[in-house]
């Protein structure tokens, strides 16, 4: 980590400031898509140090954030199921479902157990031969790759009381559906940083080709986050759109092929229903025909049926950037990270509760 | 002793009983008071005022590199005792343990226990152990409570302090969360961290001395971390506290380990550590004094009090940012202490 204090540097990151602020003429909105870049911004200030006409706007990065109604759902009714074991990332625990949290059926008695990685879950399978162990899978293309790579060691070693309920989620598709979205205003897109470092600058590049809109590719360190709001706030200032890697020592052209491959095998691309973006065209990842047996959905017939966010909530809107978390009417009032009513306000990632913490 | 692991009847009061306390409790904790083996302990009384209080230990793991839950026990009762300005003399201590214990575990956790109540200069005088069944509870818990003189006229509490005091911190922050996060099933990276479980009373004792009426506030900033005590004081005083990032001492090891899993150290649990709000004119004194205590040896000053946005803790960030730090919902771990 020794290297980390570099992109923290004080002087480098206020020159950077300057830098932007000396481009941003008018008011500029540029939305960073990822949850992990939303809490590094607020943890070191940087909204503070960059010029008023510039808003950065969350979009919609927060896995737990992003996920249906109906899916947090599905997770209670697994938990219920008999002889069973949900294992969960922690993130989840305290989310809204209608009704209940797995934080509150875990209190009822259910066996729910938070694990630190998906090999934590096979071990818990192969601990508990007697129970079926689900695992809750939420998370984009970072966390889909160790969830593959799971379902591929379940199958090797015939472990048949292993299986995923699989609501993950692809950043590109929902870019392209943003921009379909009436109500968002958006001059620049800050593109994630870990996502990218599995899918590559090329998974960018369809989108971007047709749209035009600056995109760039980001670290999470302050230097990083400046440096690429930069080269956006340039480019937005120049009429020049361009698609641009500012985060090269992590993130490559082509992504990490090995993690894409074990995707590739396992999951098959599928519709998906996005909190805020709705039914969304080949933006989730299902699991294919070939490991179907370690498909919870399947194996299990869990019902998913429509649910409707909380009433008032508007998670929704903030993931999209069309509300501020302030502008909520349950924010700060209501919606607490205590109390939470919406699932932004849970999350470590979630918009409002980074409001919350660090903006109040 | 013939058996290697407790069994029901160490708890029920008849034969087994009398022998674990005969064999293990009282010759680790040896003072005459809890010797006698009354209803209750007989102690001399001080004038004045007392300071009381109590806590309970349910870590897990029991053991953990810096120490185990017995010296976490008697430190953290200490510290809390310390915590208003007050001399800790006398802790009891009540332990719940699951049958299944092996005794060979309890016999090094007594011993810690001595060890620290030696060290702390405190008696363990009065004692309990109750056995569950297997599964009733999770190996050991321990409860300690303890009583302490305030050996002068000063008001040492959370309500105290004023715009223009220094916040001090006695040392790094984070240690203890960190180690005991490591430990966690499956998460044992090979990272040099160690709890700071210590007992503070020393260095209260030394910073007393030192400016017997410019110390306003004293915490220890255990569950919750240093974000979190400061924001209780800033409620309580209705103050407002600014800390500046750049000034927070955490160990390279701890701070590795906080990037790789996503923790803030602000928020990581600490025992052996105590914030001081303290009088400026007084601040360079009670940190010298800090400094010569070994355990106050990386103690700085990291931020202060002041009348503006009254309530909240406000950083100056590293980058020359501004943010809220903002007290602890939910747990960033479980079971820490």
């Amino acid at each position: 980590m020794e290297h980390t204090h570099h992109y923290r540097d004080g002087r480098l990151c206020r020159r950077l400031a300057e830098q932007i602020a000396s481009m941003c003429a008018e008011d500029l909105r540029i939305m960073e898509v990822c949850g992990t870049h939303t809490v590094s911004a607020f943890r070191h200030g940087i909204r503070t140090l960059l010029p008023r006409s510039l808003s950065l706007i969350s979009g919609p990065g927060c896995p737990v954030c992003v996920t249906d109604q109906a899916e947090l759902d599905a997770f209670i009714e697994i938990a219920n199921m008999p002889d069973t074991i949900l294992a969960t990332f922690g993130d989840l625990m305290r989310v809204p479902a209608t009704g209940s949290s797995l934080q509150k059926e875990k209190a009822r008695g259910k066996d729910i157990r938070m694990v630190y990685s998906t090999m934590d879950a096979l071990d818990l399978a192969r601990a508990n031969p007697d129970q079926q162990v689900v695992f809750a899978g939420v998370g984009f293309e970072t966390t889909a790759p160790t969830i593959a790579a799971s379902i591929l060691a379940a199958h090797a070693e015939n472990l048949s009381n292993y299986s995923v309920y699989c609501a993950h989620k692809r950043v590109p598709p929902a870019l392209d559906a943003l921009m379909h979205l009436s109500g968002v205003e958006i001059h620049g897109f800050l593109l994630p940083g870990h996502v990218s470092v599995i899918i590559g600058e090329q998974a960018y590049a369809a989108f971007f080709e047709k749209h035009r809109i600056p995109c760039v590719i980001a670290g999470f360190e302050p230097a990083d986050m400046l440096y690429a709001i930069g080269r956006l706030a340039e480019m937005i200032a120049s009429g020049t759109p361009g698609l641009e890697n500012a985060y090269g020592r992590a993130v490559s052209a082509q992504g990490n092929l090995r993690a894409r491959q074990v995707m590739d095998r396992v999951f098959e691309t599928t519709d998906a229903l996005w909190r805020g973006l709705g039914r969304i065209a080949d933006s989730g990842l299902a699991i294919g025909e070939e490991f179907a047996d370690f498909d919870a959905a399947r194996r299990f017939c869990v019902n998913v049926r429509p649910a409707a966010a909380p009433a008032g909530c508007a998670c929704g809107e903030v993931l999209t950037g069309r509300c501020l978390p302030p502008q909520c009417p349950l924010y700060a009032g209501v919606c607490t990270p205590a109390h939470p009513v919406g699932p932004c306000m849970v999350s470590s990632e979630g918009t409002c509760a980074a409001y919350w913490k660090y903006n109040r | 002793m013939k058996h290697h692991t407790i069994v029901l009847d160490h708890g029920s009061g008849g034969l087994l009983s009398h022998e674990l306390t005969e064999k293990i409790m009282l010759p680790a904790f040896d003072n005459p008071v809890l010797s006698r083996l009354d209803d209750s302990a007989v102690l001399e009384s001080q004038k004045g005022r007392m300071a009381f209080s109590t806590d309970s230990f349910v870590v897990d793991p029991l053991f953990f590199p810096g120490g185990n839950i017995g010296d976490l026990a008697v430190n953290g009762t200490v510290n809390d005792i310390a915590m208003s300005g007050a001399v800790p003399l006398y802790l009891s201590a009540g332990l719940i343990i699951e049958e299944g214990f092996a005794i060979r575990d309890l016999e090094t956790i007594i011993a810690s226990m001595a060890a620290a109540a030696r060290q702390a200069g405190v008696s363990i005088v009065a004692g309990d152990t109750k056995v569950v069944p297997r599964g009733a509870a999770d190996k050991l818990f321990i409860n300690t409570s303890g009583v302490g003189w305030i050996a002068g006229d000063f008001e040492i509490n959370a309500a105290n302090a004023r715009a223009g005091d220094c916040v001090l911190l006695s040392g790094t922050m984070a240690d203890h969360g960190m180690t005991i996060l490591n430990q966690r099933e499956g998460l044992s990276f090979d990272a040099d961290v160690k709890s700071d479980s210590a007992a503070l009373n020393g260095l209260v004792a030394r910073m007393l001395s030192a400016a017997p009426d410019g110390i306003r506030v004293l915490r220890d900033p255990t569950r919750g971390g240093v974000a979190t005590a400061l924001n209780e004081i800033a409620l309580a005083s209705g103050t407002g506290i600014q800390i500046n990032e750049s000034s927070l001492p955490v160990r390279k090891s701890v701070s590795g380990l906080c990037e790789l899993l996503g923790i803030d150290p602000l928020y990581a649990a600490n025992e052996g550590k105590l914030i001081a709000i303290v009088d400026r004119a007084c601040a360079d004194a009670v940190l010298a004094a800090l400094r010569q205590d070994p355990l106050g040896a990386d103690a700085c000053i990291i931020g202060q009090a002041m009348a503006d946005h009254p309530g909240r803790v406000v950083m100056e960030t590293a980058i020359g940012g501004r943010r809220i730090v903002d007290m602890l919902t939910g747990g960033q771990l479980p079971r820490i202490c």
